[in-house]
């Protein structure tokens, strides 16, 4: 199976769902479920294959393919994974086959509905497999529309109108793109002379060690891609189209977005960020760095005056993006290996806690945490899901929340002990929440008016043991994600090495 | 003399004779419609005759007019679009109830005005390929004898035209009176840069940007546009303006290419003013044919940025980017055509429920826009990407920041058309329907759009065979 274009595979598998299904007869609501999830099962299947068959030793980019593909730019069709894309792509592929099932009870125009959510997962999908920057670009976009269409017709309007949230999510991110788009083109234009160019980000990674990137240059053009990233990983300022698109949006793209989707900017910025401008990453460190602890700090206060559970974990989840941001900005290997798994860790989290609050909300038709109480007596599987997201959200042990966060505050603590203790203080007030919102929604007396409310059963359990065994298993195993992540930070600690990145050296303001 | 390197345009002009005729012998109304297959039919056969042409690189009646890969490259941009506006339009134009056959005869010459545009190689011949296309649009604005719309509208494009048309030809006589020549290649070696001589090019520059619709001379375009009928307004937002890009293009790379320090700067500031202005008023129209004259008018702006890299690449970027407008908009026009044709209006507001009567031209309306908002997979990204690099590679690289911003921006008020197709409830119960030409131009604009966005290129490499023809 060594010539297999695995990764190729592993994205067309939702397209020919797409593509099925866009000749089913509307009416076929059962079939048009059936094969969305079939098709989302055969990638899963893929993935975990390519996860379990990838060659740890070895490390490095494995299930090359590379095919040229626009000659006269530069662009090929470059695919390929190593230790810090595959953990992403084997989140995009759980959360994604969750929230198949977790949309199970979308009636309303079901045939446009699983249609883009495999579209929006087929663009998270492309931006963890691809080597091409142009392609990266063009399946990040991908992504953006469907989810506009899926929150304005799927959405629910509570606290803001639905159309006000998508716009506002689809305006930020676009922005976001558009400066990550002059980024590319900047360095695009800057690292090679006309006639050399490429857009494969492997090559582009060696321009600045034969001197083509200027310091001046990468600092400009992290800057840009910063301004990108930042937003699509909510990173403050850029943060507010965040809680509000996923309070609006329907259960699945909640889960996608705030489980996968977000993801694309931390792994954007190390991809892209740190290996092809390392120098651009050493000078904004500093400045990532101070970001981070406050959006750890500000949401989490923010979180505490919420009400809704949306925004509960929509909040919550801005502030654990300031965890995976410190672990960047340590820009040491112990850091960046926790805010990769951090990623994940998260995403399985947040993708479980959408998924729970979706149940509740179907079942009892509120997300007022005030309104509800002692779910645990009527539903005890749905507490139980909410029970392993909150307490990986709270960093317990044997959860998938802990190694990560405990591994990237180490990192970070060497090098921004001040920065890193206040960040570690974030983590009190995640208790104080998710303690409050647990004790409140599930426990407590009996409510009698949810008296009649089931337990979840049938398609809705799987997205809950899915994703739940998930993060027992690499609570209890950490080595499971950690070594895979470790055997892709070679190329990093290298760049690290060759930078002299030492607490004491680091650059930027701080120098 | 090879005067067969007229062949195409007089065959144009032949079928437009032809269908006059048969309109005359024709008596009844209903055998009209095979006018306008017939029209069809002969621009495919010129079409595929044109390919003939390909490679030749020859001038005839002393340099006047030119056949290169560059003029070729446009004339078939010019007959497609023709082809595709006439197959959407057959109903439109039957609704018109009166001068069915001359409506195609009409929009023929205008394509030969466009085609002499592209050939042109001295002032006075652009200025007759430019007024042959003018003056015949003016007639076609105002056609539609029913709507008072459309008879001020093309009083208003009359008068300003005549207007723009005088700037230019005014610009001309001063660039001649200093040069001593007409002929493009002459005026380059003839050049100074006194003061006069660059009236002469900025009073031309404008001329032309008002052809392009780019601000600051863009105020007729809204009002012309939504006062025309429907398929004119689609000729006038795609093959005009590719027109006008053709001869300003070779006006200014090969007879000013030396006075650069001079325009370069003056179209920068056109460019990105165009961008801004199109983008933002195009947010608060609520007609659709007035938000594609905004949307086509930051849609300029982004071509003539191109412009600014002023070699090869640029123009490259420019003459793949005017493809893929016409792509984009041929699709967006055809949505509007079948809209209209069903509710008599043009309001944003028609296309309510769209996703659910006709998904398919819902699916097609959203490609097209999202295209021209510049978002991939779809063929506008390429085009933008192209443009900005070439122009980043001179040291534009603020406009090109602009260009993006503003594209993305541009998303906004293409998104609430979406809005209104997905989310709205439709406005009554009717059947959609539309016709199979309209439903064939809209897919191919459909799979033209994704087709160049995923894989562009082929059409890159002709446009850059064409481009470097120019040099």
């Amino acid at each position: 199976m060594v010539d297999f274009p695995l990764l190729t595979a592993i994205l067309l598998t939702p397209i020919w769902g797409i593509l099925v299904l866009s000749f089913m007869p509307r009416e076929a609501d059962k079939t048009i479920k059936m094969i969305s999830a079939v098709t989302m099962a055969i990638a899963l299947g893929l993935t975990l294959y390519a996860y379990w068959a990838y060659d740890v030793s070895l490390g490095g980019l494995q299930y090359i393919e590379n095919v040229p593909w626009i000659t006269e730019l530069g662009v090929s069709y470059a695919l390929g994974v190593d230790g810090i894309s595959l953990p992403l792509l084997l989140l995009t592929m759980l959360v994604g086959f969750s929230t198949i099932f977790v949309s199970w009870n979308v009636e309303k125009r079901s045939k446009e509905f699983f249609i883009q959510l495999l579209l929006l997962v087929v663009g998270a999908i492309g931006t963890f497999v691809s080597q091409d920057l142009f392609i990266f670009l063009l399946f990040y976009e991908l992504g953006i529309i469907p989810s506009y269409i899926m929150v304005v017709v799927w959405g629910s309007s509570e606290r803001v109108s639905k159309e006000y949230a998508a716009m506002k999510l689809t305006i930020y991110l676009l922005l976001g793109s558009a400066f990550m788009l002059a980024g590319v083109i900047a360095l695009y234009v800057n690292a090679f002379p006309a006639g050399m160019r490429t857009f494969s980000m492997q090559v582009l990674a060696q321009a600045h060690m034969i001197g083509n990137l200027s310091e001046d240059v990468q600092v400009f053009t992290f800057f840009l891609l910063l301004l990108g990233f930042g937003s699509t990983l909510s990173m403050w300022p850029f943060y507010s189209w965040a809680p509000d698109g996923y309070a609006a949006a329907p259960t699945g793209v909640s889960m996608l977005h705030a489980g996968v989707l977000k993801k694309i900017g931390g792994y954007g910025l190390i991809r892209i960020g740190l290996l092809i401008l390392p120098l651009g990453a050493k000078f904004w460190a500093p400045f990532i760095a101070f970001f981070a602890v406050v959006n750890v700090l500000y949401a989490a206060f923010v979180t505490i005056a919420q009400k809704d559970l949306k925004y509960i974990v929509g909040y919550s989840s801005i502030s654990h993006m300031g965890y995976i941001l410190i672990g960047f900005a340590a820009l040491n290997v112990i850091s960046i290996d926790g805010a990769i798994a951090n990623m994940f860790a998260h995403g399985i989290m947040s993708a479980l806690f959408f998924a729970m609050i979706g149940l509740v909300y179907d079942k009892t038709n509120t997300r007022q945490v005030l309104s509800l109480g002692g779910l645990a007596h009527q539903m005890p599987r749905v507490a139980t899901g909410f029970m392993l997201a909150g307490m990986s959200s709270l960093g317990l042990p044997g959860l998938a929340g802990f190694v990560p966060e405990f591994t990237s505050f180490v990192g970070a603590f060497k090098v921004y002990p001040l920065f890193t203790l206040l960040a570690i203080s974030g983590i009190v007030f995640t208790a104080l929440y998710i303690l409050r919102v647990l004790a409140n929604v599930l426990f407590g007396p009996r409510r009698e008016e949810f008296d009649t409310c089931r337990d979840a059963s049938g398609v809705e359990l799987v997205s809950l043991v899915l994703l739940g065994t998930v993060l027992v298993v690499v609570g209890v195993f950490p080595q499971l994600l950690m070594g895979m992540v470790n055997s892709g930070m070679e190329p990093v600690m290298a760049l690290l090495v060759k930078l002299h990145v030492t607490p004491t050296l680091l650059g930027g303001v701080f120098q | 003399m090879n005067i067969a390197l007229l062949t195409s345009e007089i065959a144009v002009v032949i079928l437009a004779l032809l269908i006059i005729v048969f309109d005359l012998l024709m008596p009844r109304q209903e055998a009209r419609r095979s006018l306008g297959y017939f029209a069809v039919c002969g621009l495919l056969g010129i079409l595929v005759y044109t390919f003939n042409q390909h490679g030749t690189s020859a001038t005839v009646y002393h340099g006047f007019f030119v056949v290169d890969k560059f003029a070729l490259f446009f004339k078939q941009l010019f007959i497609v679009a023709t082809i595709l506006t006439l197959l959407f339009s057959f109903d439109y134009i039957e609704g018109l109830t009166h001068n069915t056959g001359e409506f195609y005869a009409l929009l023929l010459l205008s394509l030969v005005g466009m085609m002499v545009m592209a050939s042109a190689n001295d002032l006075l011949t652009v200025f007759v390929g430019l007024e042959l296309m003018t003056i015949i649009f003016y007639i076609l604005v105002g056609f539609d004898l029913r709507s008072i719309k459309s008879s001020e509208a093309g009083t208003k494009y009359l008068i300003l035209g005549s207007a723009a048309s005088a700037v230019l030809l005014y610009g001309m006589s001063w660039v001649y009176g200093f040069t001593g020549s007409i002929v493009l290649s002459q005026i380059a070696a003839h050049l100074t840069a006194s003061p006069a001589m660059l009236l002469g090019l900025g009073l031309m520059l404008a001329g032309f940007c008002f052809k392009l619709s780019i601000v600051p001379f863009h105020m007729w375009a809204p009002d012309v546009y939504e006062g025309a009928p429907i398929p004119v307004t689609a000729m006038l937002a795609m093959a005009s303006k590719a027109a006008g890009v053709a001869v300003l293009l070779r006006v200014f790379l090969v007879a000013f290419a030396d006075l650069q320090a001079y325009w370069l700067t003056i179209v920068s500031l056109l460019a990105g003013l165009s961008m801004i202005v199109g983008i933002v008023v195009a947010i608060w129209q609520t007609n659709t044919k007035r938000m594609l004259a905004y949307s086509s008018i930051a849609q300029a702006g982004y071509i003539l940025s191109g412009l600014l890299a002023a070699d090869a690449a640029g123009v490259k970027g420019m003459l793949f980017y005017a493809v893929l407008y016409m792509v984009a908009n041929v699709g967006a026009f055809a949505v509007t055509t079948a809209v209209n044709n069903q509710y008599g209006s043009d309001k944003i507001d028609d296309l309510s429920g769209l996703s659910q009567k006709s998904p398919f031209l819902a699916v097609v309306m959203t490609v097209s826009l999202l295209s021209m908002a510049g978002l991939p997979p779809m063929a506008g990204f390429v085009g933008k990407m192209y443009i900005f690099m070439a122009i980043t590679d001179k040291g534009y690289f603020w406009i090109a920041m602009l260009g993006l911003v503003m594209s993305m921006v541009s998303v906004y008020y293409y998104m609430l058309v979406v809005r209104v197709m997905y989310s709205k409830e439709a406005k009554n119960e009717q059947e959609f329907t539309a016709s199979v030409s309209l439903r064939i131009v809209a897919l191919i604009s459909l799979i033209a759009t994704l087709f160049i966005g995923i894989y562009p290129g082929p059409l890159a490499e002709l446009a850059n065979a064409a481009a470097r023809s120019l040099w």
